[in-house]
């Protein structure tokens, strides 16, 4: 057996093409971009509308930072499983690739665009919402980073069971929010304590919540898609 | 029957001396409880209100664990089960979530405060709502148990970080909670007199034996259900 015929170098391959062929029909239709983009300028404009001018709390405007960015990723990251029962295209999926690399390919295709998600609206926080600055980058830096990983995690597998469901996108908050509920009151904790300029040390406990959280959503979603997967 | 009597036996006594024994500051008899500084009468709600959210937390348990068989097995019994646990689960959710409501007003001065374990009893409730929500989404009987079964697991792996990791970072007022003198933690261990201790873990066991008799009945139905439908 030569290196590159290797089972587990097969399913990387698969991976990778599951995640190049959701990349590059994205960028055809730019469907779920723009949708994000537009939801994240109309949602921070209403916030400026809503504060009109007054300031608010750096803790309000932490926590808002968050509710900013779990309602867009509601909007977007359904998306790539929706997509595959729309077209159809489920069916050839399922037979031509192991549910493990499906799964692992739309993680990666999520953990892309939560993360250029979270960046964008973190940018156009800072830059508009005036009230909001950042006193401890390192904090801020892991709460968002740790914050998009765990949102996109949790979300791939909700997004499973919802294109399965038939309902699009009514039940998708609803079922994400209690999932996504300790990521978010964590990760609006620590970014919390990044504004009121805490040292790093006094963040320790929220990153190890939010890293054991990714491990353990990660893990059950990876042994259940199988289930959710196949008809 | 023999359960529906001893339970009924049970639980009456337990009612019976958990609202009908005294509250005395100097216990002279064995019925008399003793007094708890700044919780007087309100104290008996332990009797109640800790049973209920164990039976809460045993009948979702009881859920998963129906739910993981059913991935096992696809035995559509296996999903009557989890459904009817899950139902139960949140009826007594419910429960607990108003007898607490109620017992906080008179003691910590509001209904609802965002305690940490407020929080995730809330956020329970929260997972069973979406829960039957998905289950009513979904028309295909075989969709509808598999998909529910999942969710259900994936709900239940996140619970944890509600019951044990949030009391400890987050300050509260339920025993249990970070900043409590006797230490943070999901065991509390209660201040309470031998007595006390003794109607405690009956109402614990009357509720148990009361979530078996209740799932046992509620399986019995749905099952009869089920095969009237499928007859047509």
């Amino acid at each position: 057996m030569t290196a590159a015929n290797t089972p587990l170098l097969r399913w990387l391959r698969a991976t990778g093409a599951v995640f190049m062929k959701d990349w590059r029909s994205e960028l055809r239709t730019r469907y779920a971009i723009s949708a994000l983009v537009m939801f994240v300028i109309t949602t921070i404009s209403i916030i400026l509308f809503a504060l009109g001018g007054e300031g608010a709390s750096p803790e309000v405007l932490s926590g808002m930072l968050w509710v900013v960015i779990f309602f867009a990723a509601m909007s977007g990251l359904a998306r790539t499983f929706v997509m595959e029962e729309e077209r159809g295209t489920a069916m050839m999926l399922q037979l031509t690739t192991a549910p493990s690399a499906v799964f692992a390919g739309k993680l990666l295709f999520n953990l892309v665009l939560g993360a250029g998600l979270t960046v964008l609206t973190v940018v156009l926080y800072l830059i508009f919402i005036s009230g909001f600055t950042v006193k401890t980058y390192s904090i801020f830096l892991g709460a968002i980073t740790l914050g998009s990983i765990g949102l996109a995690a949790a979300s791939t597998i909700i997004a499973a069971i919802i294109a399965r469901a038939n309902t699009k996108g009514t039940l998708y908050p609803v079922l994400s929010f209690p999932i996504l509920l300790p990521l978010l009151m964590t990760v609006i904790s620590a970014t919390r304590l990044a504004a009121d300029g805490m040292p790093f040390s006094e963040a320790l406990g929220e990153f190890q919540i939010l890293i054991s959280y990714i491990v353990v959503v990660v893990t059950t979603s990876v042994l259940l898609f199988e289930y959710i997967w196949k008809d | 029957m023999t359960l529906r009597i001893s339970l009924g036996i049970l639980l009456t006594l337990v009612i019976v001396a958990a609202i009908g024994f005294p509250i005395s500051a100097s216990p002279q008899h064995w019925y008399e409880f003793p007094l708890i500084p700044g919780l007087e009468e309100k104290a008996r709600l332990i009797f109640f209100h800790v049973p209920t959210a164990w039976l809460s937390v045993m009948a979702f348990c009881t859920s998963m664990f129906y739910g993981i068989l059913y991935l096992r097995r696809r035995d559509p019994m296996d999903d009557i089960s989890s459904s009817v646990a899950a139902g139960l689960g949140f009826l007594f959710c419910i429960l607990a979530t108003v007898t607490g409501a109620i017992w906080a007003k008179f003691n910590w001065g509001s209904f609802w405060n965002w305690d940490p374990r407020e929080t995730s009893i809330f956020v329970l409730l929260l997972i069973y709502g979406a829960y039957f929500s998905l289950r009513s989404a979904v028309d295909v009987e075989e969709k509808r148990a598999t998909l529910s079964s999942v969710y259900s697991i994936i709900a239940a792996v996140t619970v944890p970080f509600f019951i044990f990791i949030m009391p400890r970072i987050m300050t509260g007022l339920h025993p249990g909670a970070k900043g409590d003198p006797d230490g943070a933690g999901p065991v509390v261990e209660f201040k309470m007199s031998p007595n006390m201790r003794v109607v405690f873990f009956a109402s614990l066991i009357g509720f148990t034996l009361l979530f078996i008799w209740m799932f046992r009945l509620r399986v019995r139905a749905a099952r009869l259900e089920y095969f009237e439908h499928a007859k047509g």
